[in-house]
């Protein structure tokens, strides 16, 4: 087949891009450039400019969601469009789930230099189709439609879609497997695949990719609504050539980029202070009586330390050195996923607002750890959930960045982290009675998509409302994931008490949801969330991370009898040592500490509780005011006994007027107790230094904290130089078990 | 825009309503707000020594003596700032699910044997500076060094309070 350079000026894409990256290295702007001689010429133009390529990409996206019919994609809207150079480097983002706007520039660059210019050809109506966390994606679950936009016989960009899939094919029914520990596990892949010519996607494509999923009705519309963004995307494109010129055009794709990335480093030296931020998270996997294959029976506890270098000219580094390995489980992350949170992070600490694109991701220098969650570099590993880690990683990025703010005066900016976008409940049946029998139901609630986030330093964390993958997160209607996963339907969804970390100012409160197994057979469920060690990074200047999940599930019961008797059942799960679950069913109750949990089988009149997560608390929580504590009770965010022992509050339900009063005497009484604990029960550094030491040169510690030490202490020099002068070890220490 | 003080002052003392606050957020920042505040702050501090950066809700980077060290609201004085502060509180380690469980519902905490949790007190006023929630065994994080220098000379444009 013979082919012709598709680039700028006759060149071919491959010497583009190697420019691009030059020039980015030489002159430390993007492309070179010195001035933004566009924006200086004719400010309004620019920005108009900008502004219907901006308004474009939105409307596709509003628009293309009503072709698919998944209820993530339409109803919550976990989907983006994005446009790009020909090198890859995004211009213009559309809302929804953002994460994904870098992931697929790395899609692009991946075809680039792979060679797809020569073979297979990329041609004005191709269309490809990328879910490879090998080449940009997070996991196999969100998929990647990209097309090339051609103006005569140049490339001179790319439009690119994403939707979150409701399930990819995997080991089991799902979209986050916690099973999977192999690629091969991961469901279906498709590397960067010619799927279509002509703007149509070919028909052997569909009849095989439909054949791989449990949901084909979604699936194809869910490319289609890709697609159809897309093909949006390049009239509007085309319209903007026709009005502005082509020169025009291509000059200010590149001068949009560089003012992003000089939008960052203006942004950061304004509001951060320069200086090194350290923060550290972790996240449990308790797989070794839970795993099917042998190479994944162990319990696992990944270190996430983070550390970002705020340096004099606004520009910064991040860096995981020091995280433990990557392994046979299903929370490895590609560095396209690492690439992907870090940028959407930045959009919504430090560049909202403005020119948001790739610009940003040129401004930061990153070090994803060869050999470590980060960066496995093992391609037959599994990727099916990297959020596992990603999630609770960048929660440090969120509190470092947050010091800065601190520091700087921006006090209305902290967010010391946001909760788990986990406990996404998962897995799938068969009807066996009713108008759908014999037809398969996924569940795949991503009610996820609405937690806790931090509090600040000077108001509450906002309840069930954030997702860090998707700034317009929205948990949706009970009714709306019920039209899926009909074989589960809730039997509650109210406001879980305690969730909420504690602080002076509150991290965001959440729901707990209550469901039952309903005509159905070959039920299988899992769930995936941290359990057995608190989410990311924790509260800031002293307050508290918010609270940990854990399963809850009755087989056996006698649900069924009690709705005949019209008898109580359980619709919450507020006190843990005084359950509903243990008080209104018959049936083998079953409570687990930790969140993530391998398939198990339910059937019809099981029961399962769920809960969402809170966000992290900021500040002393004995300097919550008493009248915020009145609220967080009578809103049900708290019980007597939390406001008690953690705020020192003192505080009786009023029967008549339904309120709760504080009584403040007594409060301002317990307070002072309090404090009195803290100095009696509290040590000295060097008495805490002798006493945590012992616990690692005596064995107490367990063989995966033992683990995690060994596996950071072999990956990074620094940190196992810096951890070894800390607790005073010689050169050659080793962790016991080495 | 410059801010008004008094809003600020509302703001920090968490008094400012969602409408007044929202604004704050989503408009330009005010040029002149880290010296708003640091005037807001010296004017509440019951001690003189100048803030050179707030480094905490409670902590401060201060000058004394031709030294730049970290002091408490309550006068509590932590010494050199470039030595993580944490290791002069007074530290309680949680390490038990007793102790967890005195905070935590039963299940909705960290599980001893995977971590634990260390909160670091002001051993002047005991006001509850950090919360860490770490393996056993982890190494005290040190959060935050600001480069002072780099800050004031480079990025504000003059000198820093202590080098006046």
């Amino acid at each position: 087949m013979e082919s012709k350079n598709i680039g700028w000026n006759g060149k071919s894409l491959k010497s583009m891009l190697e420019e691009s990256e030059k020039l980015l290295e030489d002159k430390k702007s993007y492309y070179g450039i010195e001035h933004l001689s566009l924006k200086e010429e004719n400010p309004f133009r620019y920005e108009r400019a900008y502004a219907s390529l901006r308004g474009a990409l939105v409307s596709a996206r509003e628009t293309a969601l009503h072709v698919a019919a998944s209820p993530i994609v339409t109803e919550i809207g976990e989907l983006c469009f994005g446009l790009y150079t020909p090198e890859g480097d995004s211009i213009a983002v559309s809302t929804g789930i953002l994460v994904h706007i870098h992931t697929m520039s790395e899609g692009i660059k991946f075809m680039i230099r792979e060679g797809y210019e020569e073979n297979p050809t990329i041609n004005q109506g191709d269309i490809f189709l990328n879910n490879d966390p090998q080449c940009g994606n997070v996991h196999t679950t969100d998929v990647q439609t990209l097309i090339p936009i051609f103006w005569e016989e140049e490339l001179i960009g790319w439009a690119g879609g994403v939707t979150h899939q409701i399930d990819i094919g995997g080991i089991t029914p799902g979209h986050t497997l916690v099973s999977s520990i192999q690629r091969f596990d991961d469901g279906a892949y498709y590397t960067c695949l010619k799927i279509g010519s002509n703007d149509k996607i070919w028909r052997d494509h569909m009849i095989s990719a439909k054949k791989a999923v449990r949901s084909p009705m979604y699936w194809e519309l869910d490319e289609k609504c890709r697609l159809a963004g897309n093909l949006m995307i390049r009239d509007a494109v085309f319209e903007f050539i026709e009005r502005e010129g082509i020169e025009y055009y291509k000059k200010f794709i590149r001068e949009a980029i560089e003012e992003g990335r000089q939008i960052l480093q203006k942004r950061v030296k304004e509001r951060l202070i320069p200086g090194r931020y350290r923060a550290s998270s972790f996240m449990d996997l308790p797989m070794k009586h839970q795993a099917w294959v042998p190479l994944a029976k162990e319990n696992r506890i990944s270190n996430h330390p983070l550390e970002i270098i705020v340096k004099e000219d606004g520009k910064f580094s991040v860096s995981f050195d020091g995280a433990s390995a990557g392994g046979a489980n299903a929370f490895n992350c590609d560095k396209g996923a690492m690439e992907g949170g870090q940028w959407v992070l930045l959009t919504q600490v430090l560049i909202y607002g403005d020119k948001v694109n790739d610009g940003a991701y040129y401004a930061v220098e990153k070090n994803y750890p060869l050999g470590s969650w980060a960066n496995p570099g093992d391609p037959y590993l599994s990727y099916q959930a990297p959020w596992g880690n990603l999630i609770p990683a960048y929660t440090a990025m969120m509190k470092c960045l947050s010091y800065g703010l601190f520091a700087r005066g921006f006090r209305e900016e902290v967010v010391p982290g946001y909760g788990f976008t986990g406990d996404s409940i998962q897995g799938g049946g068969i009807f066996n009675a009713g108008p759908l029998k014999g037809e398969r139901w996924m569940l795949s609630t991503f009610e996820i998509s609405g937690q806790g986030l931090g509090a600040s330093a000077v108001r509450d964390g906002l309840n069930w409302g954030y997702a860090m993958w998707n700034p317009e997160s929205d948990l949706g209607d009970v009714e709306t994931w019920e039209l899926f996963q009909g074989g589960i339907p809730y039997l509650s969804r109210k406001v879980k008490p305690n969730v909420a970390g504690f602080g002076k100012y509150r991290g965001g409160g959440n729901y707990g949801s209550v469901a039952f197994i309903a005509n159905s057979e070959k039920v299988e469920f899992f769930a995936g969330r941290e359990g057995l060690v608190f989410h990311g990074s924790g509260g800031m200047h002293g307050g508290y991370p918010n609270s940990t999940s854990y399963r809850l599930q009755a087989t056996n019961t006698n649900l069924a009898e009690i709705f005949q008797n019209k008898q109580d059942y359980p619709i919450s799960d507020d006190d843990t040592r005084n359950g509903e679950f243990e008080r209104f069913l018959e049936g083998d109750i079953e409570r687990k500490p930790y969140g993530t949990i391998y398939p198990i089988s339910l059937h019809n009149y099981d029961i399962i509780h769920f809960s969402e997560s809170g966000g992290p608390g900021y500040g002393d929580p004995l300097e919550r005011k008493l009248e915020s504590i009145k609220q967080d009770l009578d809103d049900g965010l708290y019980t007597p006994e939390t406001v008690n022992n953690v705020f020192g509050v003192v505080a009786k339900y009023e029967k008549t007027t339904k309120e709760w009063e504080i009584d403040v005497e007594e409060s301002t009484k317990h307070r002072e107790e309090i404090k009195k604990e803290r100095e009696e029960k509290s040590m000295n550094f060097e008495e805490f230094w002798k006493y945590e030491r012992k616990k690692i040169t005596e064995g107490e510690l367990s063989e995966h904290v033992n683990r995690m030490y060994s596996e950071s202490l072999k990956l990074s020099k620094t940190w196992s130089k810096e951890f070894k002068e800390f607790w005073k070890f010689p050169e050659d220490f080793q962790m016991g078990g080495d | 825009m410059k801010e008004d003080k008094k809003t600020l002052q509302r703001m920090l003392d968490g008094q400012l309503p969602w409408e007044q606050l929202k604004p704050i957020i989503g408009d330009h920042k005010d040029p002149n707000r880290f010296d708003a505040i640091i005037e807001i702050l010296q004017e509440k501090l019951n001690w003189k020594e100048p803030i050179i950066l707030p480094l905490h809700e409670h902590l401060y980077i201060v000058s004394k003596n031709g030294e730049r060290i970290v002091k408490c609201d309550c006068g509590y004085e932590f010494g050199d700032y470039r030595i993580n502060w944490k290791t002069k509180c007074k530290i309680r380690v949680r390490d038990t699910f007793e102790a967890i469980e005195e905070l935590y519902p039963k299940d909705m905490g960290c599980d001893p044997e995977w971590e634990e949790l260390r909160e670091y007190f002001c051993p002047g006023c005991f006001s509850l500076l950090d919360v860490e929630a770490v393996p056993p065994g982890y190494p005290v994080i040190f959060n935050f060094l600001p480069e002072i220098d780099v800050f004031y000379e480079n990025w504000l444009g003059r000198k820093p309070p202590d080098k006046e």
